[in-house]
């Protein structure tokens, strides 16, 4: 059995609003929207569908003009209701009428056994055309894997630690036959060892009991601790020039699901969390349903803020009539922190208890009650300095990373220490809680993509 | 506090582009977020929700941990003035002595030096500072209370533009400013801060010697000063030189706590401990580089007193500890992230090398008493340094594991 790997950095933001284990009866979405913006390092997406078309689930609706070959389907039946651009006609998204009951584009089926026998060939351009292959995140830089380059392995985080994260044991549960069948696809197509990263926490559950030829590595710890980022650094970390393949388990079962039953399913479990959720549970959808159906007379309060994603990585979403993104597994829903606090009762000077910091200046003795879970608001929680270096951020990224000194040399533009500090081992969930943590209130995230932009474009 | 915020934005028109006080628009921001934390929102991507900690709560922490010392050291003033001429004290009149004059010091300080960042703010149009929150107390605790209100105000506003505001401003500079307000005293006008200038007269200024009223035998100096000038045993020396007028002033439990002449806050290392301890728990101070200076001092006189060859280097080694500024040093002064090492190896090399130097430069150097000040300063030349090595250990782990 594999051995566990302790992890003493890190930070779990605890808040109020976690999912219990039930499922809703919501309705499924009306709409759902396909958005390049979700796929980091998008050239330039090519549109293959026109307004009034009907499309299965499984059709192409656009490529990559920089991947050419890589289709983004549409995860469900129905017609295309608009292809909205922005300035420059830049396509901000695709949207599609959801059909009664799916239509699936046919795929070849097989069973579980005859899966051993099939060939790269055969097994590829099945992945290519019908959207799976979308599910493959290459590092560095976090973008969507070159089919035709190969990695040195593959990597698959078995848990989620970010703030309110879905539990993979309730998403995936009766997935275990998709789940295999994904695994020995992935292992057709390249070869490479393919890496498993458990929560040591918590039993194994029965979907991620040992594979043969899967190699099994046990995390305990904070957040990140089920950040592949941190998985791969601990087993196999990123050389210059190497790449790595990560999946989450939805897109492993995706891919099992296409050749078990010959059908690009995008119907998924979301998390619908957070402070601000009437009932914080788990509801059906799709890949980019709309969460209208999700947020409905299921909202405490009205200055909110809908996220797709955790709140540390998430992107904010317009309004509750808005698409989650496509890799998203939960929503959350804090409040909007737009309003003044004045110093002595609220803000800086004050002394109060009930606000999250990883400093313990505020709430000296929140060690007692660790337990406690917090509503969190969106305020800033104060004005952007230039980086003082507090020594906070090497306690939260459990790697051997230098993370002021990776920032300030991508603030310097110098690409000669950027890699040599690590920069293509890291993408911007890694850091995430740099930027949580800063007191300084710099945007860590958006610099380090900054940089990751100069590495690839050279 | 709706009102009051109202209040602020009615106003805000007239400091806009375009408005009768646009010049003082940074005026206006400092002090509108001085009252009101601003109604900013994290932006779209990225982490939507954020810690509750900014910079001046981090500020107001490391001022909060300095009051210990702030008030011991006022209550020092008054005992150590009341013991110098003999007269019947007790605790309220020493404490309103201590105060009468320090608060002085303390308002010029601040304003002096708010002046200057209000000044480079509206200049160079960035945001008001709330760095100065800190060195404005601590400028005032490294002096003598006697010190000429003047001299203060002067070395706060060079500090801070060759300090500070010639690097860039908070965050960007490299020598601790409060210490570099020290320095410049302390080269610049040497005869108001060394010496015999620690207890102040009745009307607040330095005692000058065979002054009418003052006990028999006294003498101001430290216990820096007397051992520098020993020949006997050390620890008879300090015994000597006040066994007249306040016998055992200089034995170790009262270095300890700071029951002795010497600047406003540094006497007391009970008191810099405390705020150590506050510093620590709230995760505003580094632990590793306290702990590495008192480290550092401990050893290296250990090896003196191995090597001893006058009386000074037989110096027990926890006497160092507690004598002069050693422990404030260490707690507020090394502490400082910005002028500090930023690795965490590099903190334990930084603080090693204080303790170290600042041990050699009391013990060697005839004409500095007190080594810590000019320790932190050099170290804090070095620290870019040190990274540099741990940095480069950082880049050449990463490559060697590629070519394994």
């Amino acid at each position: 059995m594999s051995e566990v790997k302790k992890l003493s950095k890190g930070f779990d933001i605890n808040l109020a609003g976690k999912a219990q284990s039930t499922l809703a009866k919501t309705a499924l979405p009306e709409t759902c929207m396909i958005k390049p913006d979700d796929f980091v390092g998008m050239y330039r997406p090519k549109v293959f569908v026109k307004e009034g078309e009907t499309v299965k689930a499984g059709t192409p609706l656009f490529q990559d003009k920089g991947l050419e070959g890589v289709m983004y389907c549409s995860p469900v039946s129905g017609e295309v209701v608009e292809v909205k651009r922005g300035e420059q006609r830049k396509l901000l998204g695709i949207k599609v009428l959801v059909d009664k009951t799916i239509d699936y584009v046919p795929f070849p089926k097989h069973t579980l056994s005859e899966l051993s026998n099939l060939k790269k060939e055969e097994v590829l351009p099945t992945m290519l055309e019908s959207g799976v292959w979308v599910q493959i995140i290459q590092r560095p830089y976090g973008i969507v894997a070159d089919p035709n380059t190969s990695p040195k392995a593959i990597f698959i985080s078995a848990f989620d630690t970010s703030p309110l994260a879905p539990d993979y044991e309730y998403l995936f549960k009766g997935q275990e036959i998709n789940f295999q069948a994904g695994l020995e696809i992935l292992s057709k197509i390249v070869k490479c060892p393919i890496h498993l990263g458990l929560n040591a926490k918590s039993e194994v559950s029965k979907i991620f009991t040992p594979y043969k030829n899967i190699k099994t590595h046990k995390f305990a710890g904070t957040h990140p601790a089920g950040n592949v980022g941190v998985h791969i650094h601990h087993v196999s970390p990123i050389n210059n020039g190497e790449l790595v393949w990560t999946l989450n388990p939805y897109g492993v079962i995706q891919i099992g699901k296409l050749f078990l039953e010959g059908k690009y399913d995008a119907s998924r479990t979301v998390a619908v969390v957070g402070s601000e959720v009437q009932k914080p549970e788990y509801h059906q959808t799709f890949i980019g349903g709309c969460i209208d159906k999700l947020v409905a007379n299921n909202l405490k309060s009205q200055n909110v803020r809908f996220v797709s994603g955790n709140v540390l990585t998430g992107t904010k979403l317009a309004d509750g009539k808005d698409y989650l993104g496509f890799y998203d597994q939960q929503l959350s829903v804090v409040p909007e922190g737009n309003k003044p606090r004045f110093f002595l009762t609220e803000g800086w000077l004050a002394p109060v208890a009930n606000r999250l910091s990883f400093h313990k200046a505020l709430g000296l003795f929140s060690f007692l009650n660790p337990q406690k879970e917090y509503t969190l608001d969106t305020s800033l929680n104060g004005e952007e300095w230039a980086f003082v270096t507090t020594g906070t951020f090497e306690k939260v990224v459990p790697m051997d990373i230098l993370p002021i000194q990776l920032l300030k040399a991508i603030l310097a533009n110098d690409y000669e220490n950027m890699e040599a500090l690590g920069i293509f081992e890291v993408i911007e969930e890694d850091l995430a809680l740099c930027e949580f943590v800063d007191v300084s209130k710099q945007p860590v995230q958006a610099i380090l993509r900054e940089g990751l932009n100069m590495m690839r474009e050279g | 506090m709706h009102f009051l915020h109202d209040l602020f934005e009615k106003q805000r028109p007239a400091f806009q582009k375009g408005g009768k006080f646009e010049n003082f628009y940074y005026l206006f921001e400092a002090a509108e977020t001085f009252a009101f934390t601003p109604p900013t929102t994290t932006p779209s991507k990225g982490a939507q929700v954020r810690d509750a900690v900014d910079l001046k709560r981090l500020m107001m922490t490391v001022v909060v941990a300095m009051i210990p010392c702030l008030l011991f050291g006022m209550w020092n003033a008054g005992y150590q003035h009341y013991t110098a001429f003999g007269k019947p004290h007790d605790f309220v009149g020493e404490f309103w002595f201590g105060l009468k004059y320090s608060l002085p010091i303390i308002l010029v300080t601040y304003t002096a030096g708010g002046i200057v960042e209000v000044g480079f703010a509206l200049v160079r149009k960035h945001a008001i500072s709330p760095g100065f929150l800190v060195t404005g107390m601590l400028i005032p605790l490294v002096c003598p209370i006697t010190i000429p209100l003047w001299q203060i105000a002067l070395a706060t506003i060079m500090a801070i533009v060759i300090a500070k505001e010639a690097f860039g401003g908070v965050g960007m500079n490299i020598l601790n400013v409060a210490l570099t307000a020290r320095a410049i005293l302390y080269f610049g006008y040497p005869l108001q801060i060394s010496g015999e200038v620690w207890t102040a007269d009745a009307s607040g200024n330095i005692i000058t010697a065979g002054m009418e009223g003052l006990v028999n035998g006294y003498s101001g100096a430290t216990a820096l000063a007397i051992v520098a000038q020993a020949k006997t045993p050390v620890l008879e020396a300090l015994n000597a030189a006040t066994s007249s007028w306040s016998p055992n002033m200089y034995s170790f439990e009262n270095l300890f706590l700071g029951t002795v002449p010497g600047s406003l806050g540094e006497t007391s290392t009970l008191m810099c401990l405390i705020g150590a301890l506050i510093l620590i728990v709230t995760g505003v101070g580094s632990w590793r580089i306290i702990a590495s200076v008192f480290l550092g001092t401990f050893l290296t006189a250990l090896l003196l007193n191995v090597l001893a060859v006058n009386e000074y280097m037989k110096l027990p080694a926890y006497y160092h500890l507690v004598m002069g500024g050693l422990a404030f040093g260490a707690v507020f002064m090394a502490s400082d992230p910005v002028s500090a090492a930023h690795t965490e190896m590099g903190k334990w090399i930084y603080g090693l090398m204080i303790g170290f130097l600042t041990v050699i430069i009391r013990v060697f150097n005839p004409a500095y008493p007190e080594g810590i000040m000019l320790a932190i300063l050099l170290m804090n030349v070095m620290a870019p340094l040190i990274d540099y090595y741990v940095v480069q250990a950082n880049k050449n782990r990463r490559l060697k594991r590629a070519t394994v």
